[in-house]
């Protein structure tokens, strides 16, 4: 995410950073640099050329000149510049309330209505899922309706979706389905019959006490007369409290263009960001919010349903100036575990009672949280990193399989696997017992290594397993590395300059 | 190739918002004027806005400032139809036509980020290949998607042609060589094999799609006779990427410029076809499977700049 964008950032300022003092032609060289590099991120031309200003202008004033640490002082004000740009709130400025509250505002009395749009394939009915996934957790009772009456399936494509969330997510009451399958059509035949669904589907969100009804509306380009004024009918007809524009984060200098026509029809009150794990270099997040002044308000960052992220410009800037998003891997782990369920972990841990059953309950956990190279990707330093690497997520798979190959006494002794036993796991679980046997090792790590931290606070914590990310760029294998993340912060340190030695010495 | 009908009006009919914008502005920037570095700048920019690429666009502008240097040029005129020059240069005379088997079913594998538009496109290209008197089946391997079998399924229907399902949630692998299979037995003459979208930065994914190649491969060692890649038009500079990731993993042969129709600029065309060489085989301009259209460079660059 944001990865070449960083390292086109980090190159350009490194320019700056060497230098104990620099020249007003240091910055504008620089500048040069910031400018290409955005705008091969796809960030739209207009947007590029007002950042560029801005940042010049300061750079070029007595702040960085005369600062003691000129580059430093220019990555603070790119930094800065960057949330300014995607929160639309000026730097210096608080933001207002409503503008600092990202997700949902919701209505009461309910249903509060939200009404998605956006082109084709942007990622409109899989993200009602998503939502409605998260709404569900917060304990909304949700509806969605399927107001996508043309692309074939899409109807049945929602119904799938909400059996799905109902599944996956226990908490919070199930989400309802609404739909009128009679008036589904042929593309352009069914221009107008969206209307009528979203009327009946919030009159029923209604009666059945719904929180919130999520209305998905069909695809359509924003130049399409018709097809707008379809949605604008839906607009009159039922008054959303919110409409949401979903954008697939790879689209070039056209966002601006299709962000601009929906915001003017139907007045966005913000927008969601799909695709984002890809490795586009996001420029739409900046240039979307730049040019309609509409908040981005989730990120859709996986093909799974709780792959659905709020959006924080503080820390998505944070991310491109290759600073690292720690923030975001805590929540997540909230999302996963409770607090007793840590507390409880991180005390056999630290006792050294770490069965591996209580490993495979982390790889699972981990797993929930998303994949391994989102994850990492969010520690700071190794961003750059990551990209080139090969992190295979079936990997946990493979573990698991050894893992659930042992008996209930092996799980909880690992003393006992010996040569005979292992072959047998190997053989049970379809691995190499070279694999089983690095399993063991990585295991019998990481419960040293939770003796060793128990005494550690949260921030040593993070700082080691930042070290550790380096580690695993360095080539460490990734089994061990899982079972360091799990259970958050109870992670390696780098090994001492003794154990180093002791190394050195068996390998010979 | 008498494959599709004529196809230069629906190209300008799909360009029409390119043009509206490009060209009335590369016109209103070029038109009548003297050539100068703030019109050489102002070119710059709006090809940047296109979608060209940075680069692309510098080199482009660069070569028209040399021609200028040289005094070949002088005016804007000038500069417009040096440039269409230019872009008519990226694409060299080549087959853009599709390859089918000299013996038995032509195996078509189409593949494409989400959201890109493959059951579409395949809807499409189905539906003019039966016109032609084909036998066309399709093969739903997006096991992934909830209701995406589904959706191929109604396109069938719509057209009138077979099509071969696996379970939600099974092995695409599996349903491909299945379809190959029931291609042979059932005398088809074209099979267009329909895969889960994918993020090209999905390695396990990618992999499955290299996979479903080999097992395709293991019934017809000469197929897939082509592997087209669907991109979607209104994407920015990350096209490329994805282009070049999907040609390492299944070798593409041939690109679906989809959703051309839009306010998509086509821009990106110009910079996949210099960084990989791929031709774009068809375009699609509209929602009903009749929009489609091959590729034609000339007519396409023509389209581009006609006003």
């Amino acid at each position: 995410m944001f990865g070449n964008l960083t390292d086109q950032f980090s190159n350009a300022l490194k320019k700056l950073s060497g230098k104990g003092k620099i020249s007003e032609s240091n910055v504008r060289e620089a500048m040069d640099d910031v400018r290409t590099a955005l705008l091969e991120a796809d960030v739209h031309y207009e947007v590029v050329e007002q950042f560029c200003e801005n940042i010049q202008q300061k750079a070029l004033g007595e702040e960085v000149l005369a600062s003691l640490k000129p580059g430093q002082q220019m990555i603070k004000i790119v930094h800065d510049e960057l949330v300014a740009t995607m929160s639309g709130v000026p730097v210096g400025q608080e933001a207002d309330e409503f503008e600092a509250q990202p997700g949902i505002m919701f209505v009461s009395p309910g249903p509060t209505v939200v009404m998605m749009s956006g082109l084709q394939g942007s990622g409109k009915t899989t993200t009602t899922g998503k939502l409605a996934a998260v709404l569900k957790k917060q304990g909304k009772k949700v509806m969605v309706a399927a107001a996508d009456l043309q692309r074939p399936a899409a109807v049945h494509q929602l119904e799938v979706l909400a059996n799905q969330v109902n599944e996956e997510f226990d908490k919070g009451p199930d989400v309802l389905f609404h739909a009128e399958l009679d008036k589904v059509a042929e593309y352009g035949k069914a221009v107008g019959a969206a209307v009528t669904v979203c009327r009946n589907a919030v009159a029923k969100a209604r009666q059945e006490k719904c929180d919130v009804v999520i209305l998905d509306t069909a695809g359509r380009l924003h130049v399409n007369d018709e097809l707008m004024g379809e949605l604008r009918q839906v607009q009159s007809a039922v008054q959303p409290h919110q409409i949401l524009l979903v954008i697939d984060a790879m689209t070039g200098q056209d966002a601006v263009n299709s962000a601009k026509a929906f915001n003017s029809q139907l007045e966005l009150d913000g927008v969601i960001l799909t695709k984002f794990d890809s490795d586009t270099r996001g420029g739409a997040a900046l240039s979307v919010r730049q040019i309609t002044g509409k908040p981005i308000k989730y990120l859709g960052v996986g093909e799974h349903l709780d792959a659905l992220e709020e959006f924080h410009p503080e820390r998505i800037s944070s991310r491109i100036l290759g600073m690292g998003d720690v923030v975001s891997l805590v929540e997540k782990a909230q999302q996963q575990v409770s607090e007793e369920e840590a507390l409880e972990l991180q005390e056999k841990m630290a006792k050294g009672k770490m069965t591996m059953d209580d490993f495979l309950n982390q790889l699972n956990m981990m797993r929930k949280m998303g994949s391994m190279k989102s994850l990492l990707g969010m520690l700071p330093g190794i961003g750059n990193q990551i990209a080139q690497m090969d992190i295979d997520d079936k990997e946990i798979n493979r573990t698991e399989a050894i893992i659930k190959s042992m008996t209930k006494k092996e799980r909880t002794d690992v003393d006992l696997l010996d040569n005979s036993r292992r072959r047998r796991i190997s053989q049970g679980s379809g691995t190499k017992p070279a694999d089983v046997a690095q399993l063991v090792k990585g295991f019998d790590m990481v419960s040293q290594m939770g003796k060793q931290m128990s005494g550690m606070g949260m921030l040593s914590k993070l700082k080691a397993m930042s070290g550790m990310g380096n580690a695993m760029g360095a080539g460490m294998d990734p089994r061990a590395m899982m079972g360091g993340m799990g259970g958050m912060g109870k992670a390696p340190k780098k090994p001492s300059f003794k154990q180093k030695f002791k190394q050195r010495k068996k390998r010979r | 190739m008498g494959l599709f009908k004529s196809a230069f009006n629906k190209i300008k009919q799909g360009l029409d918002k390119t043009r509206s914008v490009f060209v009335n502005e590369v016109r209103t920037i070029l038109s009548g004027k003297p050539l100068s570095k703030e019109l050489l700048k102002q070119l710059e920019a709006r090809m940047i806005q296109s979608d060209f690429g940075v680069k692309t666009s510098r080199e482009l502008v660069a070569d028209i400032e040399a021609a200028w240097e040289r005094d070949e040029i002088s005016t804007g005129d000038h500069a417009l139809a040096f440039l269409k020059d230019q872009l008519n240069a990226y694409w060299p005379a080549e087959d853009r036509s599709l390859h089918f088997a000299d013996s038995g079913p032509t195996i078509i594998l189409v593949a494409g980020i989400n959201g890109a538009g493959k059951t579409t496109s395949i809807a499409k290209i189905a539906k003019s290949l039966r016109d032609q008197n084909k036998k066309v089946m399709l093969a739903a391997c997006d096991t992934f998607r909830a209701a995406a079998v589904q959706q191929l399924e109604i396109w069938s229907e719509r057209l009138g042609v077979e099509v071969i399902k696996g379970q939600q949630g099974g092995d695409p692998a599996a349903v491909a060589f299945d379809a190959c299979e029931a291609a042979l037995s059932r005398g088809v003459d074209v099979l267009l094999i329909d895969t889960a979208g994918r993020l090209h930065t999905q390695k396990h994914l990618m992999d499955q799609l290299s996979k479903i190649k080999r097992v395709i491969q293991k019934k017809f060692p000469e197929a897939p006779h082509e592997v087209i890649l669907v991109l979607d038009a209104t994407t920015g500079q990350n096209a490329v990427n994805q282009a070049s990731v999907f040609a390492q993993s299944i070798d593409v042969s041939g690109i679906f410029l989809a959703k051309l129709d839009g306010t998509a600029r086509g821009g990106i065309v110009v910079a996949i076809r210099e960084v990989l060489g791929i031709p774009v085989k068809f375009i699609g301009v509209g929602e009903t499977p009749d929009d489609v259209e091959p590729f034609v460079p000339d007519k396409f660059v023509e389209a581009m700049f006609s006003a």
